[in-house]
């Protein structure tokens, strides 16, 4: 294969942002009829390269070819015009407008200076039906579609552009099985055809399933290019996260602590009975005991969160009841559950969590503070006294509490917002996916300190996607599938695989 | 900290110093201060007393900006005051006694009160956008005041009423006390309290502040109340000060300028950190620009063309894009349209 | 570190066919409304007052607002890409100014309409190019251009002028006869071939499809390789053009030029639009909406006009009202598609 030229190929690729190197000499090959997996952890460089090749980030050195010629792409324009195109996760389309406007837009077929409708509406036509999508009406608006058929339209556009290059940005992380299949299928179809596919995903296997050969990167630099046949999943998993497998062979080891009290005897700290919310998640059953850790098991988008988000009251609950230390309540806003001494972590650290431009000082303190409301000011000795306690405790870096917690790295930033909750002292804290996106070394902090908060007595809902992390914190695990909750498993000994096989069997 | 402040503040500050400056350099008095009859009288005064209408609104507009708003409806607020005061001393049967002027004041601050009320009710309840949901109030505002004041301008003389907007106290015009008395109270409020931190919390990430449990609803209805009182309370200014209402142009176009305040005072009209006393100074820039067009003896028609200039000037000053490109031109090779996409 | 990728379990669910065409239908909803509310205050003010229905009072609500229409126009454009352009207003009154002082020093009117659309046109491609390249935001820059506009009239006079020029005042009286002893003035057809030329360009032209886009999410136009700057800049500058158009319009109206002329008249062309069906987020609209929404306001004049007991401040409050009506329907519309 290597005698062939490739479609795409960069050479000591460097991008820097202020503080930061994204990519640091990145080599990168895409051929045709291929395709070719882009891996790495968050924060290694996946989404800056991508961006490099389709003209959002211009590139400091280093260069790119395209079938041979060398390009330098400055706007997304210049690249799709070399023939790349992308889809990304978020579905990059214009929701306000019908599907062949979407599929054709910028490159309507015109006569005489006007956009030839009816041209636009049979193209549109033909390109659905390439993609077996012909119960798809042109003329409807794409915001009336699934996150599935809306991305599926977006690789229209680009079967459309007779791209060479398929970029493919995270494009399962909203779709399930099915919807995941249908994708797969066109993607073989295309790559058949002679597309070169760029595919990103952190799905493990679905990367074993489409993958053909994959590229590793780690912290900004290339680890290797492989035949995906030729890489087990473990050897991958090492090139991803390199040396700190170490460090998580350690947390392993950390001792066990006592498993809460729980039964009949004791009051829950909340317990939910028949909860949920429509279109959302329902039947959830779920009860946490002071001192306990439960997690939440269930696939990306199975309604993890979601159900956080009732306990929470960030979602209101339209059935089901609450009840907190055995009184029902009606939990219907966030500040409710803080009242009732609730705290949440949410995922999304940047959109839910952080207040950028505010101090570690004022974001630490913004919970406790909006719990007191806004004419009680806590006096700065006692903030000073408290940030300084939990910027120790949680050896949270800088350890400046004026500085700007935007920034902070994801870890410090993640400990921040612990932080916030702890000091309101919660009886339930829930954390959902409290350590994506950061550093092996908080990782671990915040994992021994999840074991801390519980054995004081704390209740913890914790989730995530790392099926081994739940097992390694949680006394009992809430099995979650289809937006309901299925299956509730005490933790002793349950390997990741038992629960695998409630998660595909469904068993009650 | 201090530092950022001091950051955010210096370049205002500069250019209100090089406008002083160069009203100093044209008319060598224009610093000097002097008592006759035991007021005190010069070109600062006359900047800080003609300024201080804008002032007020610019101080509430400043709270408004912080959560991501922007209050049009200052200038309608304004007429609706100076109508409803002038209204109420004209037809009360003793307009000349004190007890109608302090009525009339509170008439004002009440009229303020239940417009910024529904402005309130509008942005945080129902979820209309700022600028949308105060275009309304600016719209039919002007027709309401008209409405009170039966399309006649309302003439009153009553000097208790007159002594808000021309009068004395401690040798100073009493708008000036009643301004520094604003701005006082609203530091206070806002730092003393939690106020400040929550406002500035809301308008950067609503969203994680209401998961953070705060009641984002009644910070943004305060806001909007503080704008309207402080619009009232400028309105009962200007009307006092001509001694009488007139519903058409009363606080016509102060909103724009209140807005400018702000915006050259420092604060970001895309909400967050805020500076009241950069809004303080960005007034004063304005107010000191218009006389400086007098000074420098230019046709006083030329001020509005002024004003633009300095505005795009501020602006672009301000705009991180144009402060990359002056960055790179400086010394750094790294092109600025990176950061745009970056974020 | 296995994920739990391979099993996702969730059922496609494609909205009914049905279902999907009605969302569709909601786009209209809002200017069928508006087209609703006009008809019946026609109606109203037929049942009120005999005279009222008339082709001639129909017509001269185009007649008594042709600069408003071309004004709500361009209007139309910057809203729909999501800006507001608060300068329309002052550049009117520029044009009016610009042209009643050139003729009164006796240019050829031809010449004196064209130097002002290319003023207007100037100044509004002026404020693109900074609202796009300098990333300021389009209500602070337009507010800007307005200061501008505004200041340079007060430069020129702060008196009225009168126009007398021939062209002008010929056009001003002119009268095209319609069947049925009806008539509407030049002004008319050139303001509805600017609308006509403006629903062609929205909606049978790339530039057009762009403009709704960027509306709908400016990222994705971005990515999805639209010539977006080119775009925005370019749909100020129409704006401008409209600005100076609906001036020269103005001019023939009232035949004079006066720095205080078409105050507030940007809160009219925005009111139109809004209460036209547009949404002021951007990507929604239609610039037939626009034409009913100041249709509307018209008619709320006509009305008080007819009335003879109430004042002309009652214009005012009512478009106030009808503003706020038209906003609350819009949250009413996105709450329910959302």
């Amino acid at each position: 294969m290597n005698e062939i030229v490739p479609v795409v190929e960069m050479t000591d690729i460097a991008i820097g942002f202020p503080g930061v190197k994204a990519l640091d000499g990145v080599n990168f090959r895409l051929f045709q009829g291929e395709v070719h997996a882009l891996m790495g952890e968050n924060g290694a460089g996946k989404s800056t390269l991508i961006k490099a090749l389709t003209g959002v980030y211009t590139i400091d050195s280093g260069t790119i070819t395209v079938l041979g010629e060398h390009k330098q792409f400055s706007t997304p324009a210049a690249s799709q015009a070399a023939g790349i195109s992308t889809v990304y996760q978020e579905v990059n389309l214009c929701p306000n407008l019908t599907v062949e406007e979407n599929v054709l837009l910028g490159r309507e077929p015109r006569r005489r200076g006007s956009i030839d409708w009816k041209g636009v509406r049979s193209r549109t036509r033909e390109v659905l039906a390439e993609l077996h999508l012909n119960h798809v009406d042109p003329g409807s608006l794409l915001s009336s579609h699934s996150i599935a058929v809306q991305q599926l339209i977006a690789i229209a556009r680009s079967v459309e552009i007779n791209a060479k290059v398929l970029i493919l940005d995270e494009p399962t992380s909203s779709l399930d099985a099915d919807e995941v299949n249908q994708l797969f299928r066109v993607i073989r179809d295309l790559r058949d055809r002679g597309v070169a596919i760029l595919f990103v995903s952190h799905f493990l296997e679905q990367v074993y399933e489409i993958s053909d050969r994959m590229t590793v990167l780690r912290n900004g630099k290339l680890v290797g290019e492989y035949l995906t046949r030729d890489l087990s999943r473990m050897g991958l998993i090492s090139k991803m996260i390199g040396k700190e497998m170490e460090a998580l062979a350690e947390l392993d080891q950390a001792p066990a602590r006592t498993r809460a009290r729980t039964g009949s005897e004791v009051t829950p700290f909340v317990e939910a009975r028949g909860l949920g919310r429509k279109g959302s998640v329902s039947n959830v059953d779920l009860s946490i005991y002071p001192g306990e850790v439960v997690g939440l098991a269930g696939l990306l988008g199975a309604g993890r969160t979601e159900i956080a988000r009732l306990f929470f009251g960030a979602d209101k609950a339209d059935e089901g009841s609450i009840r907190v230390k055995g009184v029902s309540q009606r939990i219907r806003s966030p500040r409710t559950a803080i009242d009732k001494r609730i705290g949440f972590c949410s995922e999304d650290r940047k959109e839910e969590g952080l207040i950028g431009d505010l101090s570690v000082r004022d974001n630490l303190m913004l919970a406790m503070q909006a719990s007191k409301g806004w004419a009680r000011r806590i006096p700065r000795r006692v903030q000073d006294e408290l940030v300084a306690e939990y910027i120790a405790t949680l050896d949270i870096r800088p350890a400046n509490p004026d500085a700007l917690i935007r920034n902070l790295s994801g870890g410090n930033q993640q400990k921040v917002l612990l932080a916030r909750w702890l000091i309101t002292s919660p009886e339930l804290l829930i954390l959902d996916e409290p350590t994506r996106g950061i550093d092996i070394g908080a990782k671990t902090q915040i994992q021994k300190l999840v074991n801390k908060l519980a054995t004081e007595g704390m209740s913890i809902l914790f989730i995530s996607s790392e099926l081994e992390e739940v097992l390694r914190l949680s006394d009992r695990v809430a099995v979650i599938k289809d937006r309901e909750m299925v299956a509730e498993i005490k933790n002793d000994d349950v390997s990741v695989e038992d629960v695998m096989t409630v998660i595909a069997g469904g068993t009650q | 900290m201090k530092s950022l402040m001091k950051n955010r503040l210096a370049w205002p500050v500069i250019a209100l110093a090089a406008l002083l400056l160069l009203n100093q350099i044209f008319r060598p008095d224009f610093l000097s201060l002097r008592m006759q009859d035991g007021h005190l009288y010069g070109s600062i005064i006359d900047i800080m007393r003609n300024g201080a209408p804008t002032i007020l609104i610019a101080l509430g507009m400043t709270l408004v900006i912080a959560t991501r708003g922007i209050d049009l409806s200052v200038g309608a607020v304004v007429a609706i005051a100076g109508a409803a005061s002038c209204a109420y001393i004209a037809a009360s049967p003793e307009p000349a006694s004190p007890v109608t002027a302090a009525m009339a004041v509170l008439i004002a601050v009440l009229a303020g009160l239940l417009l910024g009320v529904w402005n309130g009710f509008l942005v945080s309840t129902v979820g209309v956008q700022p600028i949308i949901a105060t275009l309304v109030l600016m719209t039919a505002g002007r027709g309401i005041a008209q409405l009170i004041t039966g399309g006649q301008i309302v003439s009153v003389s009553n000097d208790h009423y007159k002594s808000i907007g021309a009068g004395y106290l401690f040798t100073l015009p009493v708008s000036i006390l009643i301004t520094a008395a604003v701005f006082v109270l609203a530091a206070v409020l806002t730092r003393r309290t939690a106020l400040g931190i929550l406002i500035e919390a809301v308008g950067i990430n609503p969203v994680a502040s209401r998961l953070a449990g705060l009641r984002s609803r009644n910070i943004i209805w305060i806001v909007y109340v503080f704008s309207a009182v402080c619009a009232a309370i400028a309105g009962l200014m200007i009307s006092s000060n001509v001694t009488a209402a007139d519903a058409n142009n009363a606080g016509l176009y102060i909103e724009m300028d209140a807005i400018l305040a702000v915006v050259i005072g420092g604060t970001s009209l895309a909400g967050g950190r805020y500076t009241l006393a950069g809004t303080v100074i960005g007034a004063f820039i304005i107010q000191t620009l218009t006389t400086t067009v007098y000074t420098l003896g230019i046709p006083p028609e030329v001020t509005l063309v002024f004003k633009a200039l300095v505005v795009i000037t501020v602006c672009l000053l301000q705009a991180p894009k144009a402060r990359n490109l002056l960055r790179s031109l400086k010394a750094a090779p790294k092109p600025g349209t990176k950061e745009k996409v970056a974020i | 570190m296995s994920s739990l990728s391979t099993l996702t379990p969730l059922t496609v669910k494609e909205p009914s066919p049905l279902r999907s065409r009605m969302r569709g239908g909601a786009r209209y909803a809002p200017t069928l409304a508006t087209l609703g509310l006009f008809i019946a205050m026609f109606a109203v003010g037929a049942g009120m007052y005999p005279s009222f229905l008339s082709g001639q009072v129909f017509l001269n609500l185009f007649i008594d607002n042709t600069f408003l229409i071309v004004l709500a126009v361009g209007m139309t454009f910057v809203i729909l890409t999501g800006g507001i352009d608060l300068s329309v207003g002052a550049v009117v009154a520029l044009s009016m100014m610009v042209s009643a002082t050139l003729l009164q020093q006796g240019w050829n009117p031809a010449a004196v309409i064209f130097l002002v659309l290319v003023i207007g046109g100037g100044l509004g491609l002026l404020m693109g190019l900074i609202i796009q390249y300098f990333d300021i935001q389009p209500f602070i820059v337009t507010l800007a251009g307005m200061f501008l506009a505004r200041g340079l009239c007060y430069v020129i006079s702060l008196d009225s002028i009168p126009v007398t020029e021939g062209f002008f005042t010929s056009v001003a009286q002119a009268q095209i006869p319609l069947p049925g002893d009806l008539f509407v003035s030049p002004g008319v057809l050139l303001a509805l071939a600017i609308v006509a030329a403006a629903f062609f360009i929205l909606h049978h032209t790339r530039f057009g499809r762009t403009v709704y886009a960027i509306g709908g999410n400016e990222h994705s136009a971005m990515l999805m390789g639209l010539p977006v700057t080119r775009t925005k800049i370019l749909v100020y500058a129409l704006s401008g053009l409209c600005s100076a158009i609906a001036g020269v319009l103005f001019s023939f109206y009232s035949l004079s030029g006066y720095s205080l002329a078409a105050q507030g008249m940007e809160l009219d062309a925005i009111a139109a639009v809004v209460i036209g069906g547009t949404l002021l987020t951007g990507g929604t609209g239609y610039v037939l909406g626009s034409v009913v929404g100041v249709l509307v306001l018209g008619i709320v004049q006509t009305f008080i006009a007819y009335d003879g007991t109430l004042s002309s401040w009652w214009t005012k409050i009512v478009i106030g009202g009808l503003l706020l009506a038209f906003i609350l329907l819009q949250r009413l519309f996105a709450r329910k598609t959302a």
